[in-house]
């Protein structure tokens, strides 16, 4: 079982519901940490660092006695990463996707690939929780591959539980798809209920299936349920605005743990979705 | 002509609800959205659309089933493995590209033996030029699991900027995306101020480093304002501590105030409403000297 938590946008309490879930769950479970521009579940889960690899992505390097600028590269290069107009072909590395394109269309066989690096993947074992984290070097655009990566990881013997970047665009698609079950993350206020609109589209178009968890419930009004209801999409928890709870995110603490008349709720949407006993 | 771009690493931090206030607060600046994946400025301003254009970027993969001939190079050369097998009703093999998974490379495009896949552009969203109660504003939606948001991005804020030009605007207020990756970096690359907000919890201040260190590699000038910043003192003055040895001005505190989301609920900016901390909000804009 692979579920993942996402939100329209970031700030609603997706990874305060991931780590609290995976804390609830009070047995075995990987937790993938795919927020990789800004990732913070670490930050909830002391534990022993076990492991860091860096990730990379094949970039071309140009031959530059072979090249005879003919511009083919430049021409091909959907992401103008490459560019030569008439001169030796010069690599912005940077915009590379590493598609692999530009070594094949050289007539000349000047360009061949070498790994460029993107970011870093780090495992940590907290308790019963294997914790994956993908974290994207400053001034690196990539994401998707780098979640990719840390998605690689996933150990099917054990459920997951993933926390997926905010949005609705190229780095969220790549978190989700491929869960068994998506919990969308929002508030009762006109950009949550905006922002989850948006999040439901997304995962329509992906055809996963999701419901919605209602955080800092009674801090607006009844907009987002009246929208779940007629929209024909299940509130599967709320979590109440209470100021202990924010208390206990800025320490760095699991409501779990820190405010415990909240345990049943997340033990509960825990087993019913990672599976019970045994689970 | 200055633009201020407001940043918070992850949303939620009141990062909108900031620009939103700056905006009215100006009076006469270009409001551009570049939260183009989550926009919720214009649930604030209202805007009153006055041009709509249709935001075409990238290409995508189209393998005419008539014409392949199920050999599978494009699938094998595919790095994002965006191409798969399916069978034709009388069992043979045809490649069909995943549109979602598909970057548009071009590379099954070229190798294709039977020339047999197409490359058309692809609609991602639109983006729109709106009059509001505070002056002219930019802004866009990307379509449901669309690319290329960076370059949405980036045509926003040029679009802001031309528009400040013709409408001889002295600033642009710029709400920014979450994070720091493809669409931040196209968000501040060259702008006059960055205003990172974040509130005083272990991930904003994590959050926040990685923004401040962002806007250093691409030395855009930076300030630094914790919201909600009584919900946790020390930590504020620790993150107000390390922002300023990262070499941000601080320019401010904003108090936890229920008044922020219940000026949301009324679809005004905090500043338009008596909110208590509509002063600490005046204060920072006076402190940007924007
Ligand atoms: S590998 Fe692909 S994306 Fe990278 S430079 Fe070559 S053609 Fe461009
Ligand atoms: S264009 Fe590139 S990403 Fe898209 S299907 Fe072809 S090889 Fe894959």
């Amino acid at each position: 079982m692979t579920l993942a938590i996402a939100s329209g946008k970031g700030g609603t309490g997706k990874t305060t519901l991931a780590v609290n879930l995976a804390r609830a769950y009070a047995r075995p479970l990987q937790l993938l940490d795919c927020d990789v521009e800004e990732p913070n579940a670490h930050l909830f889960l002391p534990g022993t660092e076990a492991a860091s690899e860096v990730a990379t992505i094949p970039v071309p390097e140009v031959d530059e006695s072979r090249c005879d600028g003919c511009g083919e590269c430049s021409r091909f290069c959907a992401y103008h990463a490459i560019v030569s107009t008439g001169t030796k072909a010069l690599v912005f590395a940077e915009m590379c996707h590493g598609c692999g394109g530009c070594p094949r269309v050289c007539p000349r066989q000047a360009i061949r690939e070498v790994p460029r690096r993107i970011g870093m993947v780090e495992r940590r074992q907290a308790g019963d929780i294997a914790l994956v984290t993908g974290r994207l070097d400053v001034g690196s655009v990539l994401a998707p591959p780098l979640i990719r990566e840390v998605k690689r990881r996933l150990d099917p013997s054990l459920p997951a539980v993933i926390d997926a970047p905010p949005g609705t665009s190229c780095p969220v698609v790549t978190a989700v798809r491929g869960a068994d079950f998506v919990l969308l993350v929002t508030e009762p206020t006109p950009f949550g209920l905006h922002d989850l609109q948006l999040a439901v589209d997304t995962l329509r178009e992906l055809a996963q299936p999701f419901a919605v968890v209602l955080n800092r419930a009674g801090a607006g009004d009844d907009r987002v349920h009246r929208y779940c209801r007629e929209a024909g999409i299940a509130i599967m928890m709320e979590i109440a605005d209470d100021r202990r709870i924010a208390e206990a995110y800025s320490r760095g603490r699991l409501v779990f743990d820190a405010v415990p008349e909240y345990r049943a709720l997340f033990s509960g949407l825990a087993d019913t979705l990672l599976g019970g006993q045994g689970g | 002509m200055r633009e201020l771009v407001v940043l918070s690493g992850k949303g939620g931090t009141g990062k909108t609800s900031l620009a939103a206030s700056f905006a009215v607060l100006a009076g006469d600046a270009v409001v551009a959205d570049c939260d183009v994946d989550a926009a919720d400025l214009h649930l604030v301003l209202a805007p009153r659309p006055r041009e709509r254009h249709d935001f075409v970027s990238g290409r995508q993969a189209l393998i005419r089933p008539a014409d392949c001939t199920g050999c599978g190079l494009c699938a094998e050369l595919c790095r994002f493995a965006a191409i798969a097998m399916a069978a034709r009703p009388d069992g043979t093999p045809v490649f069909r590209v995943d549109p979602i998974g598909c970057e548009g490379c071009g590379v099954c495009v070229r190798s294709c033996l039977a020339q047999a896949i197409d490359f058309p552009e692809c609609l991602c969203g639109e983006w729109l030029v709106s009059d509001t109660r505070c002056g002219s504003m930019v802004h866009a939606r990307l379509k449901a699991a669309a690319e290329n948001s960076g370059k949405l991005v980036a045509l926003v804020r040029r679009e802001a900027r031309r528009l400040a030009e013709e409408e001889k605007r002295e600033r642009i207020i710029v709400d920014g995306p979450p994070g720091i990756g493809c669409p931040v970096i196209a968000s501040l690359s060259g702008a006059s101020l960055v205003l990172a907000v974040t509130e005083p919890t272990v991930s904003g201040e994590h959050d926040l480093e990685r923004v401040l260190s962002l806007a250093r590699h691409f030395q855009v000038p930076v300030a630094a304002c914790v919201n909600k910043w009584d919900l946790n003192p020390e930590m504020t003055e620790r993150i107000e501590a390390k922002a300023a040895a990262a070499g941000a001005r601080l320019a401010g505190r904003v108090r936890y105030d229920a008044g922020v989301t219940a000026a949301q609920l009324r679809e005004r900016a905090v500043v338009e409403t008596d909110a208590p901390c509509v002063d600490d909000i005046r204060a920072i804009w006076n402190n940007l000297q924007l």
